[in-house]
């Protein structure tokens, strides 16, 4: 019992204010980047050429974050001529177009469908789907249960039945072997019911883009109302994106 | 023995000095290898791959040594399961990717569930347009008080899709059968097929939570594949991932553990002590995972004055921490009467299984490829030792409290003598023709490979990826027999398999 009680005390109080307070992460954390419109042409289309994800725009510049690992070889390409990854995790976006971006999303929290806020603004209960991904996206949503984060503080929980469920929350390109079971864990939530696609592959199949073992993309299959891009997304993306869609 | 050809880990291999034996001999080699009388022989990689027209088997074995060799793949070939269990998984494995049948195979199943590669006809009778779960005849026991009970392959929480069929009487598991194949994203058809520039993205996201071990392997193959030289100080930046990769996730596992057995407090100090060293990951690379790092040639960041202090201050601040939360668990009397003597499995066992990693270390197998096969500047570093090796659930969770202590040390030793990594050029580099290599490293979970073989014009032929978890999967099924149901959470946490990394 001393024990549990020297522990306690030692571990402290640590939840983190955010969203009440900014969260400055280390600088070379990769979020969302910060293209230079003024870019000559040849650079582009060396960073283009080079991606190993295809999710530069050679001719406009425009990085897809649905596609985009942040593995940030095209800053070190460029030297930070063509593109910057600011710290800035806040990148969670209502239109798949939103995505293709020059590093000016739209503010999610005013993007949101209004009934949804309505409905789930003071609870929210999400079922989670693993479709095939390589489990750190998982990893990362976990973590919002750890002390840190705290994630039922603000009334969003992550549940056991899609029959207790008010969404589904997506990870994974959508193996074919999952395809099913995506579809019959969706078809069990009750209306209304909110999709969320989380990670570079639920929106584009991330790293396993052209795979013929994939379907690829989730708005293929049902309708997406929210994206979080990130390979995998920081908790603190995921958490954003939840707060500002839903409260 | 005088077949097999010695190799070193990672050593460049001409194909055509391979020994390419007779069918019959291959067979017999193997299982003598393995076999009875060499009861360290394991098998490290048992696949097939395409030669000219032609498909051929594969084998690279370990004792204390690497061997390889090869054969003209028989469309049917005596199976070598029948005779040891080691083989069950690959056998399996090859039948589904190239449609070769090793006849006499005692329950011949599918692995993932995907049509093969080469169009011949499929060993499972599977159609491939229907979905997977539900047309599989799953092991049964008969009986009027034998029940079953079938999860997955959505779980309650928020982990990865599997499926779970036990077979029970009353609370007792008879058998538990584990269907796989739901994460199948055909990664190893994809390392064949696409660019250079994807495949060190296409490594990280095998097994998310292992990223540093796979994106390692690769990387070291190709540098032999290439002839690149990679330098001390990214060699130090490497070993200092891994490690990190190794403490979160032990960590993390432990206060797991600790919430399976209704014991709450540790689960949430680890649960965010587990978020501290992935931060640690994302001061060295930029991402929680280690994700950008490692790359064939080197690393793409330096650990430099100012990260390495960083890194410095947060482990003499957590270290004790951990410590102290670790006692906590291994001292409360309530935790140790349900980790001892649950989930066992005998050493007998987890020798004919093969079994790696500390799920290996906990039945009393002390290998660690770290020590036996060393890579980057593991060769220069202490070793460690597990002394609890009775195979249960309390033997895996003391070898990863040790093997947690020990890589703090090992990161505390590296980080005492600076040296800053020399930074790592993309360059587009030409492969070995008609070449062949074998990367070895232990990763959190244990020995990880991957093995490449290029064809006369350089390119990838063959691109086999191999996660611990291929060969500890069946030592869960083992542990839960003639175990309480309700055990299944604890002993399925203390081995925490990788679907993904299973399922490619």
């Amino acid at each position: 019992m001393l024990k549990v009680l020297k522990n306690r005390l030692e571990q402290g109080y640590r939840t983190a204010k955010y969203p009440k307070q900014p969260i400055t992460l280390y600088e070379r954390f990769r979020g969302l980047p910060e293209v230079n419109r003024n870019c000559y042409v040849e650079i582009i289309r060396r960073c283009a050429d080079a991606c190993p994800q295809a999710a530069i725009n050679s001719e406009t510049g425009q990085i897809d974050l649905g596609r985009c690992v942040f593995c940030g070889f095209c800053e070190t390409l460029s030297e930070g001529e063509f593109v910057r990854f600011s710290q800035d995790f806040e990148l969670a976006a209502a239109a798949r177009d939103d995505l293709v971006t020059y590093g000016d999303l739209p503010r999610l929290a005013e993007h949101s469908h209004k009934h949804f806020k309505k409905l789930f603004g003071r609870s929210l209960q999400l079922r989670q789907i693993s479709a095939g991904g390589c489990n750190a996206c998982e990893a990362d949503i976990n973590v919002l249960n750890t002390p840190f984060f705290d994630l039922s503080r603000f009334g969003i929980q992550y549940v056991a039945s899609p029959r207790h469920a008010d969404g589904i929350h997506v990870t994974g390109p959508i193996s074919k072997n999952m395809r099913q079971a995506v579809l019959t864990t969706y078809a069990a939530v009750p209306s209304p019911k909110v999709v969320i696609a989380s990670g570079a592959c639920a929106i584009s199949g991330g790293p396993f883009y052209g795979s013929d073992e994939i379907v690829g993309d989730l708005n293929q299959l049902i309708p997406v109302d929210l994206y979080i891009p990130g390979c995998p997304p920081h908790p603190l993306t995921t958490l954003h994106a939840l707060l500002n869609y839903f409260k | 023995m005088v077949e097999l050809l010695p190799i070193k880990n990672n050593e460049l291999i001409l194909r055509s000095d391979i020994p390419d034996l007779k069918f019959d001999d291959f067979r017999k080699a193997l299982l003598d290898f393995t076999g009875e009388a060499g009861q360290t022989g394991q098998i490290v990689q048992f696949f097939a791959y395409p030669d000219q027209g032609d498909l051929k088997l594969l084998a690279v074995l370990r004792s204390d040594k690497l061997y390889v060799a090869s054969c003209d793949a028989p469309a049917k070939f005596t199976s070598l399961t029948a005779e040891s269990e080691k083989f069950n998984l690959f056998e399996r494995e090859m039948a589904e990717q190239y449609g070769l049948e090793p006849e006499g195979h005692p329950w011949l199943k599918m692995v993932r569930y995907h049509a093969n590669y080469t169009g011949r006809p499929d060993i499972f009778g599977n159609d491939y347009s229907s979905a997977i779960p539900g047309n599989y005849p799953y092991f049964k026991v008969d009986g009027e008080v034998v029940h079953e009970v079938a999860v997955g392959p959505v779980h309650a929480g928020i982990i990865e899709p599997g499926h779970f069929r036990f077979q029970c009487l009353g609370e007792r598991v008879l058998n538990l059968e584990i269907q796989h194949g739901y994460q199948h994203r055909g990664v190893e058809k994809l390392l064949q097929t696409v660019p250079f520039k994807r495949l060190p993205i296409l490594a990280e996201t095998i097994a998310g939570d292992t990223t540093t071990a796979h994106a390692l392997c690769q990387a070291q193959a190709l540098e032999s594949l290439i002839g690149l030289e990679v330098d001390a100080g990214s060699s130090r930046v490497r070993v200092i991932a891994l490690e990190l990769e190794r403490i979160a996730n032990h960590i993390g596992d432990l206060g797991a553990m600790s919430l399976d057995v209704a014991f709450a407090p540790p689960a949430a100090y680890f649960g965010r002590i587990r978020g501290e060293y992935l931060n640690l990951s994302q001061i060295v690379s930029g991402n929680r995972f280690g994700r950008g790092l490692i790359r064939p040639g080197g690393v793409t960041k330096v650990i430099g004055p100012e990260q390495r202090e960083l890194l410095v201050a947060k482990f003499a601040k957590l270290t004790p921490e951990v410590e102290h939360v670790n006692d906590l668990i291994f001292s409360a009397p309530s935790v140790l009467a349900r980790f001892e003597n649950t989930g066992t499995v005998s050493h007998a066992d987890a020798v004919k299984l093969g079994l790696v990693g500390y799920v290996g270390r906990a039945c009393g197998l002390p290998y660690d490829s770290r020590i036996t096969f060393p890579t980057e500047i593991y060769g220069e570093l202490p070793a460690n030792s597990n002394h609890v090796t009775d195979g249960d659930v309390c033997s895996r969770a003391v070898v990863r409290r040790e093997e947690i202590m020990h890589s703090i040390s090992l990161i505390n030793t590296l980080l005492a003598k600076p040296e800053s990594a020399g930074s790592y050029l993309p360059a587009r580099l030409k492969l070995a023709p008609s070449a062949m290599v074998v990367s070895l490293n232990e990763g959190w979970r244990g020995e990880t490979s991957h093995c490449l073989l290029t064809d006369a014009a350089g390119q990838i032929l063959r691109y086999k990826v191999k996660d611990p978890s291929f060969h500890n999967w069946p030592g869960l099924a083992l542990a839960l027999r003639d175990e309480g149901i309700s055990d299944f959470p604890i002993c399925n946490k203390s081995f925490n398999l990788s679907y993904c990394g299973f399922d490619l």
